[in-house]
């Protein structure tokens, strides 16, 4: 009802509440659960085949205690975006700052540590094409590598902003609309980290 | 206020008024590019089936070899589906949407601008296949390991694949956009349950496309790895080989529903407006379209029956099938309940709603036959499914659309579209149609495989198939008298009031063509139909002051320069990957310089 005695007043009003933007990024995650759910729903289906892939597969590669450190880091950064947007919306654009830069900085870090496992991987033989663990492994998470580094990008966007003062505290809810983003991608770690690392393969 | 930008439209010259197109964001001239986009590719299209035709009139023919011909049939699949008839819809909802629900624009008109461009230039980059000679010629379907790089070497394959993904960000940009457009701008006062109908079924569609297309980015993605960076998705020995019929039928089948639903929404404003009844059971209507929808994404294994997954998923997914006949048979009920007792005026667009009913329970029963797993073993890839496919996209979307193009013309341009010449043209259409896809139907049966390019002379094919061809030839002469009957009736039709076919809905209270801003002041609806209740019903007076601070977005030239890096990217992949790059800085510039443009 609100939108109806804002009509023609309010040039932003808008009949569910929600701005565009925020609907927007809800509307874009919903389509991006489909992404990473058929990613996931392929992984799944091969992973019966990756038990025995001659010293190149999961059993033999995955570092389940360094990547659980690698998902700590991803987590925690999740807390770090929320004290930053709580600084900003209390005002404080200091902390808004330091909180948002740490977030960035862990993400990183994430994605540092993801590469070198890469890295780690690639040396010891496994390739794209070398069998269908490195095809299926490789592309899944690095799906999810290429949403890090974006949301790694938004976030210094975002600082980079606020150090030129286009970042008031009544425009908190760009940042918000950046945390959707960064939460999901978070979550999204949750269900790869499972089904790709955790659950043994057999 | 409408005479002011028109004079002004004049005085400027030819580049300002290109340079003006190019970067507008205007819904309304965006609706219009894709319009006349689309009619173009559906010509090509619809060359191509000619091609296709006029190869198959005869047994043995040698006019088309096999490899252009294989070219051929798959180019028209992919030219109709997703450079004709997608964007055709997409030129309604560009079009319509914001005039039905009240709005000045949608909620973010430069990447509505950009979506157009990015179909423009995939459309382009999938048919540039044929100056290489190397179109894609592995079916729509493009299955692996028939598309992968072992089976199609060359780049004809990449052409498939590049081409459709590019085309799938602009689906998606497009569906994202109009689902918070329908969501957040509409009038005040218009709940969801007063929506003009062709809203709701769009709203749908825009849901299947977030939820569909995502499937077929990933397969396509995964198809490209295995192509160019040996990745073993789809390879027989390390891989799946069923997995991308999977992939690209979880997509698939709500596609067709992304291509009907927006025709289900077209009918269920004409059929109305020339019964001058309003719509019969409108919740049965809205609810029926989204258990359509709901129910399309637990149904594509009916695609793949004779893979071999077993009876119980076959059982399972010919249920849900048969299913899905419910709330379809509800909404045909619905169509000639509206019709009953109605005060009927036989328009143009009114024939091609009602031949829409009828040609489109046609395709929908030979559907629910292939539902029965036994009788798809039997018709699976015969010229039975042909003709059932081509019942629902060409009896029902494009029967659709074409009733949507003479009942919205008037507001388009603001004159109406010549009734003697359409009558013309829904007779040698509805003609032409049949007797192209109906005899498909006995070859089917008498067990004519598809994407064949020629049959030996012993098989009792021949009669049929010359009344096919005879039959295509009909259709191509009909729909080449619309786009007479279009040209013809921009420059020379009847000029149409606002309110041409004494309308439901609020599009008509709107001057035709309508004024940059849409609406003088943004109505306050009271009822569903709520502009027919305003005439009949309350007979008060509207004339309110116009809104003093009308907002409207500035035009960009970012969303072409961002859509030409995306061209440039998936160019890259099928000739050189330094172009890629170069569509990575390309696309890169663009986002930052889209970011921080001055929009509001």
């Amino acid at each position: 009802m609100a939108a109806d005695h804002h009509a023609g007043h309010d040039e932003h009003a808008t009949t569910t509440g929600t701005s565009h933007n925020k609907l927007m990024m809800w509307a874009f995650l919903a389509s991006d659960c489909m992404f990473f759910g058929t990613l996931v729903m392929m992984y799944m289906v091969y992973r019966p085949d990756m038990a025995e892939l001659g010293g190149l597969g999961p059993n033999d590669l995955l570092d389940i205690p360094f990547s659980s450190l690698m998902t700590f880091v991803l987590l925690m950064s999740s807390l770090a975006f929320v004290l930053g947007l709580s600084a900003l919306q209390r005002g404080n654009h200091k902390g808004m700052r330091i909180w948002l830069s740490t977030t960035a900085f862990m993400g990183l870090l994430f994605l540092g540590g993801e590469f070198f496992e890469y890295m780690k991987f690639w040396d010891e033989g496994l390739k794209l094409g070398t069998n269908i663990f490195g095809t299926a492994y490789f592309v899944t998470t690095g799906f999810h590598k290429i949403h890090v580094a974006i949301g790694v990008i938004w976030l210094i966007g975002l600082v980079a902003m606020s150090y030129r003062g286009q970042l008031g505290t009544h425009q908190s809810e760009k940042v918000e609309i950046a945390g959707l983003y960064w939460h999901f991608v978070d979550i999204v770690w949750i269900v790869i980290f499972t089904f790709v690392f955790l659950v043994p393969y057999r | 206020m409408a005479q002011a930008v028109a004079a002004n439209e004049e005085q400027m010259d030819r580049w300002a008024v290109i340079w003006d197109w190019i970067t507008t964001s205007d819904h309304k001239k965006i609706g219009l590019l894709y319009f006349w986009t689309s009619m173009a590719f559906f010509f090509v299209g619809g060359f191509l089936a000619l091609g296709v035709r006029s190869q198959l009139a005869v047994p043995n023919s040698t006019m088309l070899s096999p490899e252009v011909y294989n070219q051929f049939f798959t180019m028209h699949a992919l030219v109709m589906i997703f450079l004709a008839l997608m964007p055709m819809s997409a030129a309604f909802f560009n079009y319509i949407i914001p005039l039905q629900i009240g709005a000045r624009d949608v909620a973010f008109p430069r990447l509505n601008s950009f979506s157009y461009w990015v179909y423009l230039f995939g459309g382009l980059l999938l048919c540039s296949g044929f100056l290489f000679g190397a179109a894609p010629d592995i079916g729509w379907t493009g299955y692996a390991t028939l598309s992968s790089a072992q089976y199609t070497p060359g780049q004809s394959g990449d052409f498939y694949v590049m081409g459709l993904q590019v085309l799938g960000i602009s689906t998606l940009a497009a569906g994202l956009n109009f689902f918070v457009t329908i969501l957040n701008m509409r009038a005040p006062g218009m709940s969801l349950m007063r929506m003009p109908m062709f809203v709701w079924m769009s709203l749908i569609t825009f849901v299947l496309i977030m939820l569909a297309f995502p499937s077929l980015t990933i397969a396509l993605f995964a198809l490209m790895m295995d192509r160019n960076f040996d990745t073993v998705f789809f390879s027989p020995t390390d891989g799946s080989v069923v997995m991308w019929q999977h992939l690209f039928w979880i997509f698939g089948h709500p596609e067709v529903y992304i291509l009907i639903l927006p025709s289900f929404g077209i009918i269920s404003e004409v059929l109305p407006t020339f019964s001058r009844k309003p719509l019969f059971g409108y919740s049965f209507v809205v609810f029926s379209g989204i258990a359509i929808g709901f129910l399309g994404f637990g149904v594509w294994v009916h695609h793949m029956f004779t893979v071999g997954l077993g009876p119980i998923p076959n059982m399972v997914f010919s249920s849900v099938t048969m299913l899905i006949a419910i709330p379809t048979g509800v909404k045909i009920l619905n169509w000639l309940a509206t019709l009953w007792g109605g005060s009927i005026r036989l328009t143009t667009a009114m024939l091609f709603a009602v031949a829409f009913v009828g040609m489109f329970t046609i395709g929908g029963i030979s559907g629910v036959m292939h539902a029965a797993v036994p009788i798809d073993y039997w018709q699976h890839d015969t010229y039975f499914v042909v003709a059932h496919l081509h019942y629902v996209l060409f009896g029902g979307t494009m029967f659709g659309l074409i009733a949507g193009i003479y009942y919205w013309f008037p507001k388009m341009y603001g004159r109406y579209m010549s009734e003697g010449l359409g009558r013309i043209h829904f007779w040698l259409t509805l003609i032409g149609f049949n007797l192209t896809f109906f005899p498909m139907h006995f070859l089917g049966v008498d067990g004519m495989p598809r994407r064949i390019y020629t049959y030996p002379s012993d098989y009792g094919y021949e009669l049929w198939n010359m009344v096919a061809t005879i039959g295509a030839y009909v259709l191509g002469l009909g729909m080449a008298l619309m786009v007479f009957n279009l040209i013809k009736s921009i420059r020379s039709g009847a000029p149409a009031p606002a309110d041409a076919w004494d309308g439901r809905t609020i599009e008509w209270t709107t001057t035709s063509p309508p004024a940059k801003h849409n609406f003088d002041h943004i109505p306050q609806i009271r009822a569903r139909d709520d502009f027919w209740d305003e005439k009949y019903n309350r007979k008060e007076e509207k004339d309110k002051p116009a809104d003093e601070h009308i907002h409207l977005p500035p035009g960009s030239y970012i969303p072409l320069l961002l859509s030409f890096g995306l061209l440039l990217m998936g160019a890259g992949v099928i000739f050189t990957l330094w172009l890629s790059l170069i569509g990575g800085i390309v696309t890169t510039v663009a986002l930052f310089a889209w970011a921080f443009e001055p929009n509001d």
